[in-house]
């Protein structure tokens, strides 16, 4: 289980200090899938640097079952948002992805097996000895989510992995990832500013304020697995799901004032 | 075949314009080419290649090479370190604002006139392209990148090794060429003092002995090696930075 709590991440100081985040709680439980969504500039990507060790908080704590996170820990893997600068363009589709086994397997051929298994699952079997340059956005992106699950990890977190390429990739890419949930039962945290994906993808929702952030309430969305773009997208229930976290987002980017931790839902019936 | 025919027409139009103003030459200083060409295959095919090119080429190579590694490991460094680079920016910017030609005497008399003294004197000079090149060169790497190989754990090592040296190796590469170019001149500069044997040193003594076909046919072949070290970088280049080359190319 991963649990932060009261995170608050301050940039610089004095009258250069940006307040990122004001305070920022939640949890996520074993094989759930979380989406935190938020504005642009909300500190979304703050808070997932914060979270998997890269960036230390200005105060608050994130935890990983119970022990406090320090550095990178070995059960996450991050995929990054900028997939063009994610990938290492001196290596080859298979070594990107190999890379980060080589202080897990001493052996090349079990390496080379889990990278086979990672492609597969992303279904680029046959991209190994292309370069990322070479290839799409869209397959450079599943280039990094294999890299992620062939690090075998506990935790994924994904920094709004789809923003950057076409509706029918991004479609594509949101039920890979629905389906990759399936097959190994990794915890997912993906944080979007798409309100319809976040919905469409996640069993809770954390929404977040604009900057500086807090959590403004967290919504369980209760439509029935497995999902598809045209049917779940269809349902009365979805339609009910994204006005209310559009309406949560638009009031405080509206009203401007700094806002404060809501944690009484107004949709009431959910938590 | 007509690019490289191209390629040939205007060097071929020299020579022709040097052997016709040159055939009827009487000016001691001014041989014919035909007399040139006498003195090279007589010198440098392959008398002299042993016992003068090839210490030559090695002296160079050696320095280049003793550049490159320190320049790469010093400038990785202080790439790195903000505080190393503050300590170490002043010394320098000192050592590469002596002229290369100046520290030879010094060189000759702490070193003595043997190959070890030279080669001194080459990687000293050549050391400051790399090594600036370097410098930058870290500094600017994506720090996205940086961000992927701490996540994913990578030892120091492995940073180094897979994500920092080779994001900057293109610019390294170019920090390499201008080294190349000043070895090459450090080359023949070291050769014409104080030396026993060389292709500079060669051509020197043929002037000093006024053996002018012999000093036209050493400058040819200093020439033609230069043109041959930076075709065979380029060719090294090029198998180094694939990866880079498609990428650019592709956008
Ligand atoms: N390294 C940094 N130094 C100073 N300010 C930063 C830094 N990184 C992000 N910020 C600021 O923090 C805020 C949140 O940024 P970010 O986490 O990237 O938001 P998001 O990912 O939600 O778009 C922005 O106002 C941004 O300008
Ligand atoms: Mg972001």
């Amino acid at each position: 289980m991963l649990s932060v709590t009261n995170l608050r991440k301050t940039y610089g100081s004095g009258d250069q200090a940006v307040e990122a985040i004001r305070d920022m709680t939640l949890t996520v439980d074993k094989g759930e899938f979380v989406c935190i969504v938020g504005p642009s500039g909300a500190g979304k990507t703050t808070m997932l640097r914060c979270l998997c060790g890269l960036l230390k908080p200005s105060s608050g704590t994130v935890t990983l079952d119970g022990a406090p996170v320090t550095g990178p820990p070995k059960e996450i893997a991050s995929v990054f948002q900028d997939y063009s600068r994610s990938l290492m363009p001196w290596f080859t589709v298979r070594r990107n992805v190999g890379l980060p086994l080589r202080n897990r397997y001493r052996s090349t051929a079990d390496r080379a097996e889990r990278v086979g298994t990672a492609l597969d699952a992303v279904g680029l079997s046959g991209f190994g000895d292309r370069y990322p340059w070479q290839l799409s956005g869209g397959m450079q992106q599943r280039v990094a989510i294999a890299r992620g699950l062939a690090y075998a990890p506990e935790i994924l977190l994904l920094d709004e992995p789809f923003a950057s390429v076409d509706a029918q990739t991004r479609a594509d890419l949101e039920d890979l990832i629905l389906r990759v949930r399936d097959d190994t039962g990794v915890t997912m945290l993906l944080v979007t500013h798409d309100i319809d994906e976040a919905v469409y993808l996640a069993d809770r929702v954390v929404v977040m304020s604009a900057r500086p952030s807090v959590v403004l309430e967290t919504v369980e969305v209760d439509l029935p697995r497995p999902r598809d773009q045209v049917t779940t997208k269809r349902l009365p229930r979805f339609a009910e799901l994204r006005t209310h976290v559009l309406t949560l987002i638009r009031r405080t980017a509206l009203d401007g004032s700094a806002p404060t931790p809501d944690h009484h839902s107004t949709i009431g019936e959910r938590r | 075949m007509l690019r490289t025919g191209l390629r040939l027409l205007v060097p071929g139009l020299l020579v022709l314009l040097w052997w016709t103003t040159s055939a009827g030459s009487t000016s001691p200083f001014y041989p014919p080419l035909r007399e040139v060409l006498a003195a090279f295959q007589e010198s440098w095919l392959f008398a002299r290649l042993g016992s003068d090119l090839v210490p030559s080429v090695t002296r160079l190579l050696a320095g280049l090479l003793i550049a490159t590694v320190v320049g790469i490991a010093v400038g990785a460094a202080l790439g790195r370190s903000r505080l190393l680079a503050r300590a170490l920016n002043p010394a320098v910017q000192f050592c590469r604002s002596v002229p290369g030609t100046a520290l030879i005497p010094i060189s000759v008399v702490l070193f003595g006139i043997g190959d070890g003294s030279k080669i001194l004197v080459i990687a000293f000079v050549c050391v400051f392209p790399v090594l600036l090149n370097t410098v930058d060169a870290v500094r600017g790497v994506d720090p996205q990148l940086e961000d992927v190989a701490r996540s994913y754990r990578l030892t120091p090592v492995q940073r180094l090794a897979f994500v920092l040296l080779p994001a900057a190796a293109p610019q390294i590469f170019a920090g390499i060429r201008t080294a190349l170019g000043i070895a090459f001149i450090m080359m023949v500069v070291t050769e014409l003092y104080a030396a026993t044997n060389g292709v500079g040193f060669v051509t020197l003594s043929a002037r000093n002995s006024f053996d002018v076909p012999q000093m036209w046919a050493g400058t040819v072949l200093l020439g033609l090696l230069g043109v041959a070290l930076s075709a065979l970088f380029l060719v090294l280049q090029r198998r180094v930075l694939r990866w880079h080359i498609g990428m650019t190319e592709r956008n």
